[in-house]
C-alpha cells in the first residue's frame, strides 16, 4: 500500500477542517452559559431547556415534520411511477416533455419554483397553508426520487421480470413480487432524500406557506436575520445530531447488507 | 393497456399541473400591469380571446423596465460575476481534495466519501448560519487573528461579498468534489507512470494526463455549482451586505417587499433564459460521459 503524499495529506486535512470546524464551533457554543455567543462563560444546557419551552419553535417543528412525512411519501410513490414509466414505459406521446419535466426541477432556482407555484395557488384560489406546502414539496422532490430510482432500474436485469410474467404472474404481481424488492433500497433512499429536502427547504416554503403554517426553516430564518443566538445554536446542534445519527445508521445497515450479500454469493459459489 | 395509461397519466398530470402550468402563469403575469388590488396585477389578455388576441396584445413593458432600471442589469451581471468567481474558488478548493481522496488507501475511501456527503444532508440554512458567528466583527475568526497578532483591528467580513464567496464555497463544496472524485477514481494510474517514464515531470504529467482525463468531472462539478448559485437567495441574504446584488435576492424583494408581481415575474423569466445555456451545456456533458462509459 502506497503512503499518502505530503501534499495530499495537507489538502485533505485542511479541506475537512474547513467543512467541519464551523459546525463544531456551533455545537460547542450551544452549551455556552452566556447570552453572548462568542464569549465562553462556562458549560450549561439552559438553551436546550429554553428551546423546549418555546411554543413557536415547537409548533413550527411539528408542521415541518408533518409536511416532510406526507410530501416525501407521496413523492416516493409518484417518483417511482415516473421512473418506471421512463425506464420501462417504452414510447408514448409526449415522452420528451415528460422527461424534461422530471429533470428541469432539479436545476430550477428555488425562487422561480416558489414564485410560480404561489402564482398558481393564488390563481386557482387555494388558501396557503400546510396543503400548499405539501403540494410544492411533493412536486420538486418526486423528481429527485425518480432520478434515484431510475438509476437503479436501468442497471437491473429485465429478464427477471420477464421470467415472472412467463411463470404466470400478472404485471402488477411481477412488480410487487420481483421488481419492488430489488429496487427497494433505491426507493428508501429516494424517500430519505425527499424527506431531507422537505425538512431543509426555506425558499419554496416561504412562497407557498401562509400565516396559518410556519415551518421550522422559516422560523429559523427570521430569527437568524437578527443575528446569532444561543437558542438557534442549540436547535442547530439537535438537527446536526439527528442527521449524523441517521446517516451513520443508514450507511452501517447498507455496509452489513453488502457484506452479507458477498458472503451468500461466496457460499453459493462453493455449493 | 388501461393500467399502463394510468401509470403514465398520474405523474404526467401532476407535473403538468404543478410544474408546467405555473410557468405559463409566470410568463403571463410578466406581461401584465401592476395594480393596487388583490391579486396585485391586471392581466393583459384573457385566455378566452384566443391566440391572435394574445399575440396582438403582447406587452413587454415589464421587460423594457428591466432594461431601463440599472438595478436589474447590475443584479444580473453581479450574479454572473459572483457565480463565476465562486465556481472557480470551489474548484480550487475541491480539486485537491477530490485528488487526495482518489489517491487515498482503498479502505479509507468509503469513510472519506461519507465525510464529504454528511454536510450535504445537514440543513443548508444551519451551515450558512454557522458562518455568521465566525465572520462577524466580534466573531471567532477576528478573535483568533487578533489573538495571534496578525491584525490589530477587527476585519469587516460579514455582510460583504467576501463572506458570500466563503459561504458559497462552503455549502457547494460536496457538489464539486463528488463528480471530480468519480472521474479521478476511474483513472488508470499506469497512464501517469507511462508519462513519467517517457520523461514528463510529475507536474507536467499531472497537467497533460490527469487534468484532461478528469475533464468531464470538472465540467459536471462546475455546472452543479454554477447553476444553483446563479439564483441563490439564502447566502447573499444572510452573509451578504446591502451592496451584494444577486438576482435571487432582487426577485425575493420585488415580490415580498415591493409587491410588484409583474416585475418579479419578468425577473424570473429573464433568469430562466440566462440559465438555459448552462443547463443545455451541462446536459450535453452528461450525455457525453454516459456514452463514454458504455
Amino acid at each position: 500500500m502506497k503512503r499518502m503524499s505530503w501534499f495530499n495529506t495537507v489538502s485533505l486535512t485542511l479541506g475537512f477542517a474547513f467543512l467541519y470546524v464551523p459546525m463544531l464551533i456551533l455545537v460547542i457554543y450551544s452549551f455556552n452559559e452566556s447570552k453572548l455567543v462568542t464569549v465562553w462563560a462556562g458549560f450549561s444546557t439552559k438553551w436546550y431547556g429554553e428551546l423546549m419551552q418555546n411554543e413557536a419553535f415547537l409548533s413550527a417543528a411539528w408542521v415541518t415534520i408533518k409536511v416532510a412525512v406526507i410530501s416525501s411519501t407521496i413523492a416516493t410513490v409518484l417518483g417511482t411511477m415516473a421512473a418506471y414509466v421512463l425506464v420501462r414505459g417504452g414510447r408514448f406521446m409526449g415522452r420528451t416533455l415528460f422527461s424534461g419535466m422530471i429533470y428541469a426541477p432539479l436545476v430550477m432556482p428555488e425562487v422561480i419554483t416558489g414564485l410560480s407555484l404561489l402564482l398558481l395557488f393564488i390563481g386557482i384560489g387555494l388558501d396557503r397553508g400546510v396543503l400548499t406546502i405539501v403540494l410544492a414539496h411533493t412536486t420538486f422532490s418526486m423528481c429527485y426520487v425518480s432520478v434515484v430510482v431510475s438509476s437503479r432500474l436501468v442497471t437491473f436485469d429485465r429478464s427477471l421480470e420477464e421470467a415472472a410474467l412467463d411463470l404466470g404472474c400478472s404485471p402488477s404481481e411481477a412488480f410487487r413480487l420481483v421488481t419492488l424488492p430489488i429496487i427497494a433500497p433505491a426507493v428508501i433512499s429516494g424517500w430519505l432524500l425527499a424527506f431531507t429536502l422537505s425538512l431543509d427547504d426555506l425558499v419554496i416554503a416561504s412562497f407557498t406557506s401562509g400565516p396559518a403554517a410556519t415551518t421550522l426553516p422559516i422560523k429559523i430564518y427570521s430569527a437568524v436575520r437578527l443575528g446569532v443566538s444561543p437558542e438557534i445554536n442549540a436547535l442547530s446542534t439537535l438537527m446536526i445530531a439527528i442527521v449524523t445519527i441517521g446517516v451513520l445508521t443508514a450507511s452501517l445497515v447498507n455496509k452489513r447488507q453488502i457484506v452479507r450479500q458477498q458472503r451468500e454469493e461466496k457460499e453459493a459459489g462453493r455449493n | 393497456m388501461m393500467r399502463r395509461f394510468t401509470l403514465i397519466a398520474i405523474p404526467y398530470l401532476w407535473l403538468l399541473a404543478l410544474f408546467l402550468v405555473p410557468f405559463v402563469i409566470v410568463f403571463k403575469i410578466s406581461l401584465s400591469d401592476v395594480a393596487l388590488a388583490r391579486p396585485p396585477y391586471t392581466p393583459h389578455f384573457d385566455w378566452a380571446a384566443g391566440i391572435w388576441a394574445f399575440l396582438s396584445e403582447l406587452d413587454f413593458e415589464n421587460f423594457v423596465w428591466l432594461t431601463q432600471d440599472d438595478l436589474y442589469w447590475k443584479a444580473y451581471l453581479s450574479s454572473l460575476k459572483i457565480a463565476v468567481i465562486s465556481t472557480l474558488l470551489t474548484l480550487l478548493v475541491g480539486y485537491p481534495m477530490a485528488y487526495a481522496m482518489a489517491r487515498a488507501p482503498q479502505e479509507w475511501r468509503a469513510t472519506l466519501m461519507m465525510l464529504v456527503i454528511l454536510p450535504f444532508w445537514t440543513s443548508f440554512l444551519i451551515r450558512v448560519y454557522a458562518w455568521m458567528g465566525i465572520l462577524s466583527n466580534e466573531g471567532f475568526l477576528n478573535q483568533f487573528l487578533l489573538w495571534t497578532g496578525i491584525i490589530s483591528e477587527p476585519l469587516t467580513i460579514l455582510n460583504t461579498n467576501t463572506a458570500v464567496y466563503i459561504g458559497i464555497v462552503y455549502t457547494y463544496l460536496p457538489f464539486m468534489i463528488l463528480p471530480i472524485y468519480a472521474a479521478l477514481e476511474r483513472l488508470d494510474e499506469s497512464l501517469i507512470e507511462a508519462a513519467e517514464d517517457l520523461g514528463c515531470s510529475r507536474l507536467s504529467a499531472f497537467w497533460l494526463v490527469t487534468i484532461p482525463l478528469s475533464k468531464t468531472g470538472i465540467i459536471a462539478g462546475c455546472f452543479l455549482v454554477f447553476i444553483p448559485v446563479l439564483g441563490e437567495f439564502v447566502i447573499p441574504s444572510l452573509l451578504g451586505g446591502s451592496d451584494t446584488l444577486m438576482i435571487g435576492k432582487v426577485l425575493w424583494e420585488e415580490f415580498f417587499s415591493n409587491r410588484d408581481w409583474p416585475v418579479a415575474s419578468a425577473v424570473a423569466v429573464v433568469l430562466l433564459l440566462l440559465l438555459i445555456i448552462p443547463i443545455v451545456l451541462f446536459q450535453r456533458n452528461q450525455q457525453k460521459q454516459q456514452e463514454a462509459e458504455q
